[in-house]
């Protein structure tokens, strides 16, 4: 039983890591797309409990940082005043999971600025932008994920469960669409769109592309699980005394696909995200300012930045705690549904 | 001649006329050849040139962003052919000296200009030779005319040599002398014949009389095909990788201690495609020079010197701005456009934008400071043209505001609570700005006037784009709403600018090719643009000049942004490396340019 459990404490940390970068209008002490002028590509900041004297200090502090003279990258602390950092400040207005205004943030230091990961080009600050952007990345793995799955069980059950032409020309469908080259259609699907496409637009567009592109793989999978579900006998007896079609589907044979969905939903959702970051990486994404991890990343195209300023990797490096646990997720998922059905196998009596 | 900065040229108009100053020949004097090449008469008229006594030897290796499309100065209108032909294979008769931006001699030893400025005598050096050992006279002069000057060879440079509206008209005198009458006085004078190669008649007369002479001189030529009046002519071409040139020993040109020039033996043209590439390449020593660098590789490379310097020539003559489409509505023009271009129209709609952009930010963030602000077209590299009574206004978000308000725009409370600019009718100021995904730099600029027309409660959306639909975009479609674009001069005169200035001119970007003047400040800038092409002296030139000056300050068609420094940088063992802001930056002297140490650079 302990081993059943295994994907709930999976599931807890991630509904941690999806729960602060919904709320990331309160997690991140600015607002994403506010620039700093004077502070562009800014290292990430320090912060301190002990001062210059060796004094400690039980507030947190931080040194403010200027720009050394004549210089265009080249910060110094000065360590003659330390700011100390505060908590449950007021700051940028945000609205929370998208609908709550507010305008109160965990951290901050007004009049002064913190900037826990640094600064962009732009002077934003890398850490609220970290945070928003993962609401563009996570939502579009989700929802893409979920389209996915819905046209992939569809279409996977349809091919599975009535088979011959019909499975003949879906799958086929499925096997033409795995083997288009995407990106290259994608980049001149591009021309066609209006000039100027707002982030919402474009954040669909995402959407729309990764779910019409994701669906053949799962539906391969649904429709070998439906193909040998229908052969089970239990569904055929259910059929011998009478069942509809869509009493078989909807009582036998797709609880049988449960497994292999979520499974595939755990597996597809980084995938996806993925994906976006691809997508925004080469432009195709949403726009500037909004950030997302793939547009974050799109400075690390130059030679200049990489060699110069190691925490613009640090979007890069976000989205590995998503990828372990959303993987973890995965295998427990997999785990758990091959003891449930040696339970089920075994305790059912059937021998 | 103008070119969109960094990508393809635009072609140009036919270029106007008028007088220009007059620069006597500089002293110049004959003496023996000293014995190189053999075959070589002693009675060369060779052209001495000041500078650092260089060695001779050694292989020169410089980078080019993209393989040259041609080596025919007739088709050539790509960047790298441009720099490689002009840089390298050939000579004009006149030539722009790239550092004192002045003209002076070239092939032609001297000139004089008739009283009425419409006569140019030019009396070609004695002996010389094309790079294949066959002799230069008048004849070749005049095949070179007739071929640039034929329509149906659809040469670059016709448009150039078109004066007036009538084609430069060129007579024999001698076999040195030669005579070109101009239809009307031409104000840049005799630097129209900067940039004019000239060909070798007894090569491309057969192609000519035959009509392929556009498809001679490919990249595929063979090098004893092939000849050229430039420091080096072709050895060897290897596709995708690089062009191998080596020293024409029949060059016209020496050392105060009589030398032949060039000294370096070969000089090789890398084909680099990607910036990054090219600061590696420069890193590892690879490549002996670099040019047209960004700010940010020019500081990485900068941080670590070794073996190599880095020099920042100061402001370079392009210029960066961001326009609206001032065109006429159209039939064919969205509602929603339409909508729009009437606030484009307002003069105050495109002062408060201009009072809004924070052009310190722009030269400091985009080129981390080295480059200038700007409020004009002409940059602080051109002093000669600049009109210094140009005011520079700091940002005042207060100004904006009020030239708005004048205008006839007020303030709503947007969706997010922030007040939100809205026109007569109510409506919401928002519009999208173009600019070229292949340059990071204006994007970037893009990105910081959209932070900035926040401010003033406009939302402006940026839209990188492929450069060669964006200019589609500009030019024939006109469906866009503003875009920041970057043009560059090949030359510190404003005649060659006379395409982006007169309302016909094709790279009149804010609204190209009008049949007639569609406002009357712009009207008043044609008259004026015509008036310095005929003006005799460099002063009135100047006052015509300065008043178009003022009435772009004033009308703000194009919103000037920021010019980026000429960054550059050599091999500590190159000599005489003195970087130019004139195209091409780093090989303008090539012919000098030699190895200090020609033993390490064998090695390599």
């Amino acid at each position: 039983m302990s081993q059943r459990r295994g994907w709930k404490r999976w599931l807890l940390a991630l509904a941690t890591l999806h729960g602060i970068v919904a709320c990331a209008g309160f997690f991140a002490p600015y607002d994403p797309a506010e620039q700093d002028r004077e502070r562009p590509y800014l290292p990430p900041m320090k912060i301190y409990l002990v001062d210059a004297q060796g004094q400690f200090h039980f507030r947190p502090f931080f040194y403010a940082v200027q720009l050394r003279n004549g210089s265009f990258d080249q910060f110094e602390e000065s360590s003659d005043q330390a700011i100390p950092l505060r908590f449950f400040v007021t700051g940028a207005r945000y609205r929370l999971l998208g609908f709550v205004p507010s305008h109160v943030h965990l951290f901050g230091a007004q009049p002064n600025r913190i900037y826990l990961l640094g600064t962009d080009a732009y002077g934003r600050d890398q850490f609220s932008r970290i945070l928003y952007g993962g609401q563009i990345s996570l939502l579009a793995g989700v929802l893409g994920t979920g389209l996915t799955l819905f046209f992939g069980v569809l279409i996977g059950a349809t091919a599975g469960y009535y088979g011959g032409w019909r499975d003949g020309v879906l799958m086929r469908a499925a096997e033409l669409f795995v083997a288009l080259p995407w990106l290259y259609l994608l980049f001149a699907l591009r021309a066609f769109l209006p000039l100027a496409v707002s982030p919402v637009q474009a954040f669909f567009l995402i959407i729309l592309v990764i779910g019409a592109v994701g669906w053949a793989r799962p539906a391969r999978l649904v429709r070998g699980v439906v193909l040998s579900a229908r052969e089970r006998d239990f569904v055929r007896a259910a059929r011998g005394f009478g069942a509809t079609d869509g009493y078989l589907l909807r009582r036998h044979v797709l609880p049988e696909t449960s497994s292999v969905i979520l499974t595939q939903a755990a597996i597809l959702v980084p995938q996806f995200v993925l994906a976006e970051m691809t997508l925004s990486f080469l432009g195709l994404g949403v726009p500037e300012p909004v950030p997302s991890w793939g547009n974050l990343l799109v400075s690390l195209q130059q030679y200049s930045v990489l060699v110069s300023y190691w925490w613009m990797y640090v979007p890069a490096l976000v989205i590995v705690p998503f990828f372990l646990v959303y993987l973890g997720l995965a295998s427990a998922l997999q785990q758990d549904a091959s003891a449930a059905k040696i339970e089920r196998t075994t305790g059912g009596g059937r021998w | 001649m103008v070119r969109m900065a960094r990508m393809a040229r635009v072609s140009t108009f036919g270029r106007l006329l008028g007088c220009g100053l007059l620069l006597a020949g500089a002293g110049i004097f004959s003496r023996p050849a000293n014995g190189f090449p053999p075959q070589a008469s002693s009675s060369v008229e060779l052209l001495t040139l000041p500078g650092e006594i260089g060695k001779r030897g050694g292989r020169l290796v410089v980078s080019l962003r993209a393989e040259p499309k041609t080596l025919n100065p007739l088709t050539a209108a790509d960047a790298p052919s441009r720099e490689v032909i002009l840089g390298a294979m050939q000579a004009d008769l006149i030539h722009i000296n790239r550092a004192t931006q002045l003209t002076e001699p070239a092939l032609a030893k001297s000139w004089k200009v008739s009283a009425d400025g419409l006569q140019y005598t030019l009396t070609l050096r004695e002996g010389l030779r094309f790079s294949d050992g066959q002799p230069l006279d008048a004849d070749d002069v005049l095949f070179t005319l007739r071929v640039y000057l034929d329509e149906s060879v659809h040469a670059t440079q016709r448009d150039q040599l078109i004066v007036g509206g009538k084609p430069l008209a060129v007579r024999k005198v001698d076999a040195q002398t030669v005579v070109f009458q101009l239809a009307k006085t031409y104000g840049a004078g005799e630097r129209l014949f900067d940039g004019l190669a000239i060909l070798p008649r007894h090569l491309l007369e057969k192609p000519y009389a035959e009509g392929k002479l556009s498809q001679a001189w490919t990249l595929a030529t063979p090098a004893n095909q092939w000849a050229g009046l430039g420091p080096f002519r072709l050895k060897e071409y290897v596709a995708g990788q690089k062009l191998v040139l080596e020293r024409n020993p029949y060059y016209w040109k020496e050392d105060t201690k009589g030398n032949r020039l060039p000294y370096v033996d070969e000089l090789v043209f890398l084909f680099v495609p990607n910036a990054d590439a090219q600061v590696l390449q420069f890193q590892s020593g690879e490549t002996d020079l670099i040019s047209r660098l960004g700010a940010e590789n020019f500081s990485v490379l900068s941080r670590q010197q070794r073996g190599y310097t880095m020099s920042d020539a100061g402001p370079g003559l392009e210029y960066n701005f961001l326009f609206f489409n001032l065109n006429e509505p159209g039939e064919k023009t969205s509602p929603d456009l339409a909508r729009k271009m009437k606030w484009f129209r307002e003069v105050r709609f495109r002062q408060a934008i201009s009072a809004a952009i924070d052009r310190d930010a722009i030269v400091r963030l985009v080129y981390q400071g080295r480059g200038a602000a700007l409020w004009g077209p002409v940059t602080p590299g051109n002093h000669r043209w600049a009109n210094s009574s140009i005011p520079h206004p700091a940002r005042s978000l207060e100004k904006a505001r009020a030239l708005l308000k004048e205008g006839g725009f007020t303030w709503a409370s947007g969706p997010n609570g922030e007040p939100e600019l809205v026109d007569s009718d109510a409506k919401a100021v928002e519009f999208s700005i173009l600019s070229s995904s292949s340059n990071a730099d204006r994007t970037k600029m893009a990105t910081l006037i959209q932070d900035d027309l926040k401010q003033l409660g406009m939302r402006a959306q940026v839209v990188p784009m492929e450069f060669r639909s964006l200019i589609d975009r500009i030019t024939q479609t006109k469906e866009y709403d503003a875009c920041v674009l970057g043009l560059v001069s090949f030359d510190a005169d404003p005649t060659p600018d006379l395409n982006v200035w007169l309302s016909r001119g094709g790279t009149h970007l804010w609204n190209p090719s009008q049949s007639h003047p569609g406002t009357a400040w712009e009207a008043e800038i044609d008259s004026l643009m015509q008036q310095q092409l005929a003006a005799p002296s460099y002063e009135q030139r100047k006052r015509a000049f300065d008043r178009v000056q003022q009435i772009l300050a004033e009308n703000q068609p194009m919103i000037f942004l920021a010019s980026p420094d000429i960054l550059v940088g050599a091999k500590n063992s190159v000599g005489n490396f003195h970087p130019a802001v004139l195209e091409p930056y780093v090989l303008w002297n090539v012919e000098q340019l030699y190895f200090k140490n020609t033993a390490e650079n064998a090695r390599r």
